[in-house]
């Protein structure tokens, strides 16, 4: 069946409408070879040493889930994971990543089996048009790591001190992810609730 | 279906489904990147080209020659499209300057041109070799220099009684001008298509809020009968106005792809955007106010100025005025001046946004002149009737119990109505507040509903979904009105196959296309009713069977082997004629401004809405607070900042046109009055997603004035403005 949208995730991720073919990578003829891991799966790709890792992702290996909002750092929308730290992906090369553990959104959860960040967000209504969310969801596993890992941020008032999982902090650690919708206020209730925060 | 009486009750009034805080239903898919947009249609489009536009490097001139020589030949280059070869265009009817200019160029950006080539790598470096030569002409640049030669449109002018007379003969008196400036959607998804031809039929998978619009000037720029163009738009990352439209990225890509004779995608890079693509005007706006010495407005009369390259239109500043306040005597008038800046257009509440801006402002200079507090002097002045027009009374009008109710939840009688003297440490603080108006508009909505032999429901429509929560609110309307759960109904969007809806714009979209989807699901019922054997006054729809008197049939086994399907519009009557229909609010905020830089930084936010039956209260309390938010950027950051020499937007990317970020906004807070509005459909709802950014510039204005005495009248309220008139520390 042509898919639409239904609260059953099944028919959800079914295919849509149209001529659908086969994925043929084969943009690679006079690329530089490079081996990628992405959400645990290995890729040997060759690739025009000017790709970036989110054109990678999304052009190659048709992850479409890191956004392209900017293309030039300044948005958040392309944030993955590169051996457990966030990164705009669009300001790196691909070719820089080879051995590196990369993690997308996909990774993360799926559909039917969601990150708790991931079913955060949708309790909260931590989004609108969607297109931040990826990024914004990545950040904010990464955030909550960060805070773990005892990194201060701008607003961490005592430097010796372990950082706490505060409204402000996460504020703070998570102004380079834009939203232009507008669900800040419901993105930090979402992640409130993860960090084990009453909300 | 015609809707030309007041809803009477129907079977949405159930609320079993409908009302009710659902998750959106396409969450799951959004919040796992599995929701594909334009740009990622590799589950559609195999192996498509990529195409890189240019854009003009002058706002005015010509074109004298473009050398394609050395793109053309580029590794990988497979087209490259100007108006040398791109054959005769038409220009759509809702455009104003041409998407693909040359030899003449009406702006900066104007797209001139789109390189094709194997990768994106390829086509951007290409794109680069093409070398343009122009003669470039003198423009205007400058709204304020140019305000003098501005003409009169007759759009949105009126007058009332004497509206000069009045105001001279007032005995407190405000007249005072505002300035607000020119404001992109900076939507998060860049403009984007993906583009396929078979044959002499093209298919554009796009971003766009229009499904109808777009398909209609898509085929008029092309030349194309309309049926040979298919748009396809089921997610959009954010439109805001910027997506009203055909833009270039859907016609370079299907130039492009022809020319290739292959697929062939275009996004805008995010640097072209804020000169490609349309803006929010700005504004120069003169507002008089006469009251009596007891708070009565008299007189009151709102002009603004507005520019827009030739054959453009005004922003419509001053509608409000005409409705929000009452008062005798009245003037609204608009002036349209011509600029060879970027094409000006709608965003987000187009004129209210603006208009109240600076008209809120205005009501709280003429409080503090009279000694009324600001919501009193509001409330003083509430009309139940179009006080231009007084036998035409407001469909529903609950302006005052916003007002009353969120003072009071605010904390409002804690304000110290002299300005500048509450301190905390080094944080000056302050609480402002203003009303919110929106009209609620209606648009004919269609939609087809499909019943199949499992007793599942399909509905498809082209309306979209932009983050407004349309595919959820969709699918509670079906689900109520055939009596199945929620999960046993599916909901396609954003197809020009589909019926025409509504599409999303003006705050009409989730009204009238759910009023479509109502329309369709009523014939479904008669058609159920008919194969059971039921009268269909008598049929009730529940737990996915249909029942009449002691027997029930299933809907799966009504609906039989085949199925059955039934289409219809929503068309709405006179009723938005013979009444007035807005939404209507208050916006409170407090504000904490730094006593030794002026840093604003904004504390608390209360939204209070009466906007009709509220279909999903979590998806409208987020079109609510990300209006808000939008509100926090214009009143405090967001200009378009204009190169009065060359005539660009100067600041055209996300590091350079500042929008609110996570650390400029606190936890808001929204309250939705408990109303239905017979008047404005069978849904008995109305728009909300433009009313919760009416008025929040002007809050945020009126407290900063309050924490520190310093009136800005010039938007965005940015430290430089006021640093100077800062309370002294002590």
């Amino acid at each position: 069946m042509e898919a639409g949208i239904g609260t059953a995730v099944g028919t959800a991720v079914t295919t849509l409408a149209g001529p659908v073919a086969a994925q043929a990578i084969s943009r690679e003829s006079t690329g530089l070879t490079v081996r990628l891991k992405v959400n645990g799966t290995e890729h040997d790709l060759a690739l025009d040493p000017r790709t970036t890792l989110l054109d990678a992702l999304r052009e190659h290996l048709h992850l479409t889930g890191s956004k392209k909002g900017c293309d030039h750092g300044q948005c958040g929308a392309c944030t993955a994971l590169v051996n457990g730290r966030r990164i705009n992906s669009c300001l790196t090369l691909a070719v820089m990543h080879a051995g590196d553990e990369v993690t997308t959104i996909e990774g993360l959860g799926t559909p039917e089996k969601l990150h708790p960040m991931q079913a955060a967000f949708v309790k909260h209504d931590g989004y609108q048009c969607g297109y931040c969310t990826p990024g914004q969801i990545c950040s904010a596993v990464a955030v909550l790591q960060e805070i773990e890992a005892g990194i201060p941020s701008y607003v961490t008032e005592d430097l010796t001190a372990a950082p706490q999982r505060t409204e402000a902090e996460l504020r703070e650690r998570m102004s380079g992810n834009i939203c232009r919708c507008g669900a800040y206020s419901n993105i930090v209730e979402a992640i409130t609730e993860v960090a084990g925060r009453p909300a | 279906m015609k809707f030309d009486t007041p809803a009477g009750s129907n079977p949405i009034d159930q609320l079993k489904v409908v009302g009710h805080p659902i998750d959106r239903i396409d969450g799951p898919l959004k919040t796992t990147g599995h929701a594909p947009y334009a740009y990622e249609r590799h589950d559609v489009v195999a192996n498509p080209a990529y195409g890189y536009v240019i854009g003009a490097a002058i706002a005015k001139g010509r074109i004298t020659a473009m050398d394609v020589g050395a793109a053309r030949a580029a590794p990988g280059v497979l087209a490259v499209v100007t108006h040398e070869n791109a054959g005769p265009l038409g220009k759509g009817s809702m455009n104003t300057a041409r998407l693909l200019g040359g030899p003449e160029i009406e702006h900066y950006h104007q797209a001139i041109g789109v390189v094709v080539a194997e990768t994106f790598e390829q086509a951007r470096d290409a794109a680069a070799l093409v070398k343009v030569t122009y003669a470039r002409e003198e423009g205007a640049f400058d709204l304020a220099a140019v305000r003098d030669s501005a003409r009169k449109v007759e759009q949105s002018a009126s007058a009332v009684g004497d509206f000069e007379g009045a105001f001279a003969a007032a005995p407190v008196q405000l007249d005072q001008t505002y300035t607000t400036p020119d404001q992109s959607h900076a939507m998060m998804e860049p403009h984007a298509s993906t583009a396929a031809w078979d044959g002499d039929s093209v298919t554009v998978w796009t971003s766009n809020q229009m499904i109808d619009w777009g398909v209609t000037d898509l085929a008029k720029t092309l030349n194309l009968p309309k049926e040979k163009v298919r748009l396809v738009s089921p997610f959009i990352g954010g439109g805001f106005g910027g997506k009203l439209f055909l833009r270039a990225d859907a016609l370079l890509a299907a130039l492009g792809a022809r020319a290739a004779g292959r697929p062939v995608k275009v996004a805008l890079p995010r640097p072209l955007m804020m000169n490609n693509t349309t803006h929010r005007p700005a504004t120069i706006q003169r507002i008089r106010i006469g009251c009596t010495r007891d708070g009565r407005i008299t007189a009151i009369g709102h002009e603004s100025w507005s520019g827009d390259l030739p054959g453009g239109q005004p922003e419509t500043a001053v509608d409000q005025t005409r409705l929000l306040y009452a008062g005798a005597n009245r003037l609204t008038a608009l002036r349209l001046a011509v600029l060879d800046l970027p094409e000006g257009n709608a965003m987000r509440a187009p004129g209210e946004a603006p208009g109240l801006m600076a008209l809120e402002i205005a009501m709280d200079e003429m409080a503090e002149k009279l000694g009324i507090d600001p919501v009193e002097f509001r409330i003083i002045n509430d009309t139940q009737v179009d006080p231009g027009q007084p036998d035409r009374s407001f469909s529903r009008r609950q302006l005052v119990e916003c007002l009353r109710l969120g003072a009071e939840r605010f904390g409002w009688r804690n304000r110290d109505p002299v300005p500048g003297r509450r301190r905390n440490g080094r944080w000056l603080t302050g609480l402002g507040m203003a009303a919110a108006f929106r009209n609620n508009l209606v648009m004919a909505s269609g939609a087809r509903v499909r019943l199949d032999r499992q007793g599942r429901v399909t509905v498809e429509t082209d309306m979209t979904d932009i983050g407004t929560g349309s595919y959820t609110i969709i699918a509670q309307t079906a689900a109520e009105m055939i009596g199945v759960p929620l999960e046993h109904v599916t909901v396609r969007l954003g197809d020009s196959r589909f019926p025409v809806s509504a599409g999303s714009g003006g705050q009409w979209g989730a009204n009238s296309a759910t009023a479509g989807v109502y329309a369709a699901c009523v014939k479904l019922r008669e058609a159920v009713a008919q194969k059971a054997g039921f009268n269909t006054a008598d049929a009730v729809f529940a737990e996915g069977q249909v029942r009449a008197g002691n027997r029930s049939v299933s809907l799966a086994e009504a609906a039989g082997e085949a199925g059955l399907v039934a289409e219809d519009v929503m068309e709405f009557g006179d009723l938005a004629k013979r009444y007035q229909q807005s939404t209507f609010g208050s916006h409170f905020v407090e504000v904490a401004v730094d006593a030794h830089t002026g840093e604003v930084r904004i504390r608390r936010m209360l939204a209070v809405c009466a906007a009709g039956r509220i279909l999903n209260p979590k998806s409208a309390r987020s079109q609510v607070i990300g209006a808000m938010t939008m509100g926090v950027g214009a009143a405090l950051m967001e200009e378009l900042a204009v190169d009065r020499r060359h005539g660009f937007f100067v600041n055209h990317d996300l590091a350079g046109y500042e929008v609110p970020v996570h650390a400029d906004i606190p936890h808001q807070e929204v309250i939705f009055l408990d109303e239905v509005d017979p008047i404005s459909s069978p849904m008995k709802a109305k728009g909300v997603g433009e009313l919760g950014l009416c008025g929040v510039g002007a809050a945020i204005a009126n407290a900063i004035y309050n924490a520190t005495g310093a009136r800005v009248r010039d938007y965005p309220i940015t430290l430089d403005k006021y640093l100077d008139r800062l309370p002294d520390v002590a």
